[in-house]
């Protein structure tokens, strides 16, 4: 018998609500109408913010910065499937993430303009900070999750990256230790198609994602990740699945990054328009909206409230964020370690001593 | 031609890629996109993606394939896209570039240039204004070289390239698009290893590289020609061009070193140590060094802080003066 090569059969992508918000029910999530609710106002709240954010930057307010544009019910619903105990560790495009976890959204403002205090995570909240070098949070979020294990805690780790991800080094030693130690971990990877410049096809051979995981001994999905409801069903059964000790799972989310990479980015460059507009036919929120308005949970009121205390909240964050005092120079020496050595305080008095004199 | 940093990089690897097939680009938004400064802009339009590579995102995977390329005959240029992210690639960098041709004993040999580009002062995010040289300096086996403006960058990029050795090039994107200059549109070479005396004095020798020079220009028009100050530009370093430095101290006996990096084991640690070992007896004061703090660099909003400024070098000056 001549030799044959390793194969297996990819799934149809999963998903329980379509773009024209027809829904799958017998596949649907148990959630309460307020549960509901409460999802459509998280996925508006980070669309509104993210706007306003770019607007923000754009009037020289904010610095560069990633927006989640269309990218939100991957986010929300990825979140959404966590408890409170569990861990969260995003890399820098998960503002709907980070709003249902409930980070008090002033400080990922304030991360934004450019100071590290908005990295400081209140006390309670289990959720890891912006991590720029793209890939290299996958392993802490696997440390974490072996560390539940060992610990012999019922919890998971949730942890976010993008397509472009998948190729550092990082992301193959992450997806390795996971399976090995069977650590409960969950790889969201937000696949948006393209990491900056390069569309998918170029980043890898692979035909998805999601089969990726088999080579490291585990499960791995592939979601609608403009189904918000489809995204949370797959990262639910994953955490109970993680929490009762069945190991790891990868979830690609299928979606698209609406905006440029960054703000200093232009996508115009290297993607067609048509291609944008052909996403937005699949927008993560509008069949939100189509679907509790069959539901009978959606009208124009209803939208009003969602639309006004979203704005409220945005005007409180962006308050907070910019009446807070700028950092003072200690605050560059001060974190560096638990006590700062002789030769540091001698530094930092330094420049103290440089700025009064100056002043 | 008038050209900024940007160009005349651009017109280096354009020159060097049309004069010799086997030089090759690899990095991450090089090809279509032209890079994220627009550095390889149109060269992908030019030469085609056999020869401006758009890489996975992987860095170590751009130097240790480019290791590979260069033991097969070619010349690659690697791009990093932010100082902060060759972290990755520096085992292939360390363990293997900078080792091959001692490992065997001269049979192969790795002519790769890895461009990076680094240091502060543009606002950038967080691991993207940092300044890592001297972990490169500290790697035997390695070059290290970076300009401090277009002609420099232009000149020493070509002769980065022709190296037979792993040259790390380091551009201070601060000053990509802030010095416009002439520079020749034809070829041309600086020597890799040699410093350049930018203005000669006879008062204080003032060291630095990058885009601190310009800084260090604005600090010294501030003193309005109160010393005579000679100004070095390092250009390399690695190897460090310590006659220059020796011949340049000996003659003034005061010297002051400027660099953005971190205090601790920075460029001018070294260079006071060379002083120290060559030209001690000719000093009249203490070394002065004007360095970044021994921190983190910080995100935009304090950024400033930390950057070596016109009125911290003016003041070392003034110290060693004084003294
Ligand atoms: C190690 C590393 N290399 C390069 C970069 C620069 N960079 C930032 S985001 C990005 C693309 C990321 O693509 P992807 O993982 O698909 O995430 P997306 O931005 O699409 O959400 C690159 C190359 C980086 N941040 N870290
Ligand atoms: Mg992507």
């Amino acid at each position: 018998m001549p030799a044959e090569p390793v194969k297996f059969a990819v799934p149809k992508m999963y998903q329980i609500l379509d773009e024209n918000g027809k829904c799958n029910e017998a596949e649907m999530p148990k959630l309460t109408n307020d549960e509901l609710r409460k999802i459509y106002e998280n996925l508006v709240y980070a669309r509104m913010l993210d706007g306003r954010i770019l607007n923000l930057q754009r009037e020289g307010r904010c610095g560069t910065y990633a927006s989640s544009l269309g990218q939100e019910a991957t986010q929300v619903g990825s979140a959404f499937a966590l408890g409170k105990d569990d861990w969260l560790f995003p890399y820098f495009r998960e503002i709907g993430a980070h709003i249902t976890r409930g980070l008090p959204m002033h400080l990922y403002l304030l991360y934004w303009m450019g100071d590290e205090r908005g990295s400081k995570v209140p006390e309670g909240l289990n959720d890891f900070v912006i991590s720029i070098p793209v890939g290299t949070q996958n392993l802490h979020a696997t440390g974490v999750a072996m560390a539940m294990r060992l610990k012999g805690d019922k919890k998971a780790a949730m942890v976010y990256l993008g397509d472009g991800a998948t190729s550092e080094g990082d992301f193959h030693e992450a997806m390795n230790f996971a399976g090995v130690f069977k650590a409960p971990v969950i790889f969201v990877c937000q696949n948006n198609q393209w990491a900056i410049s390069l569309p998918l096809s170029k980043q890898t051979a692979s035909k998805t994602l999601a089969q990726k995981a088999v080579a490291y001994g585990f499960d791995g999905y592939l979601v609608d990740g403009n189904d918000v409801f489809a995204v949370l069903k797959v990262a639910r059964e994953a955490a109970e699945r993680a929490k009762a000790g069945g190991g790891p799972t990868f979830i690609e989310c299928v979606t698209y990054r609406m905006s440029d990479h960054t703000t200093a980015d232009d996508a115009g460059r290297y993607r067609t328009p048509q291609e944008v507009e052909n996403w937005k036919k699949r927008d993560p929120i509008e069949r939100v909206r189509k679907y509790m308005e069959v539901k009978g949970l959606w009208d124009e009121v209803y939208e009003k409230s969602v639309v006004e205390k979203a704005n409220k909240m945005i005007e409180d964050d962006v308050r907070e964020a910019e009446a807070t005092p700028p950092a003072e120079p200690d605050d560059m020496f001060d974190y560096l370690y638990d006590k700062i050595p002789k030769n540091l305080a001698d530094q930092k008095a330094e420049v103290l001593a440089f700025l009064k004199r100056g002043a | 031609m008038i050209m900024n940093m940007v160009q005349a990089i651009n017109s280096a690897l354009s020159q060097e890629m049309e004069r010799d097939p086997s030089v090759v680009l690899l990095g991450e938004d090089i090809g279509k996109d032209g890079g994220v400064f627009r550095v390889t802009e149109g060269l992908y339009q030019k030469f085609g993606d056999q020869r401006v590579i758009d890489t996975p995102l992987a860095e170590s995977g751009i130097v240790g394939t480019s290791i590979g390329m260069a033991l097969y005959g070619m010349r690659p240029v690697g791009e990093i896209q932010f100082d902060g992210f060759v972290f990755p690639a520096i085992d292939q960098l360390i363990n293997h570039a900078a080792r091959i041709r001692n490992r065997t004993r001269g049979r192969f040999s790795v002519p790769l240039t890895l461009r990076v580009p680094f240091s502060g002062g543009i606002r950038a995010l967080e691991h993207h204004s940092d300044s890592p040289e001297t972990y490169f300096v500290h790697a035997p086996g390695l070059k290290v070289v970076v300009p401090s403006g277009p002609y420099e960058a232009k000149g020493l990029l070509i002769s980065s390239i022709r190296d037979p050795d792993p040259v790390v090039f380091m551009e201070p994107k601060r000053i990509y698009r802030a010095i416009k200059e002439e520079v020749p549109e034809e070829e041309y070479t600086i020597p890799i290893g040699e410093a350049k005396i930018v203005q000669a004095g006879g008062d204080v020798t003032v060291i630095t590289y990058g885009a601190m020079l310009k800084t260090v220009r604005e600090a010294i028009s501030t003193l309005n020609d109160k010393y005579s100050i000679e100004l070095i530009d390092l250009r390399t370093l690695s190897p460090l061009d310590t006659d220059s430095i020796i011949s340049s101290v000996q003659k003034t006996g005061r010297c002051v070193i400027v660099n953005e990096a971190a205090k601790t084991l920075g460029m001018a640690a070294e260079i006071i140590a060379r002083i120290n070992e060559k030209a001690l007896l000719n000093l009249e004061a203490p070394v002065e060094r004007v360095t970044g703090y021994d921190t983190i660099m910080p995100l935009p909003k304090t950024e400033h802080y930390y950057l070596p400024n016109p009125d911290r070098i003016r003041q070392g000056i003034e110290k060693v003066m004084g003294f």
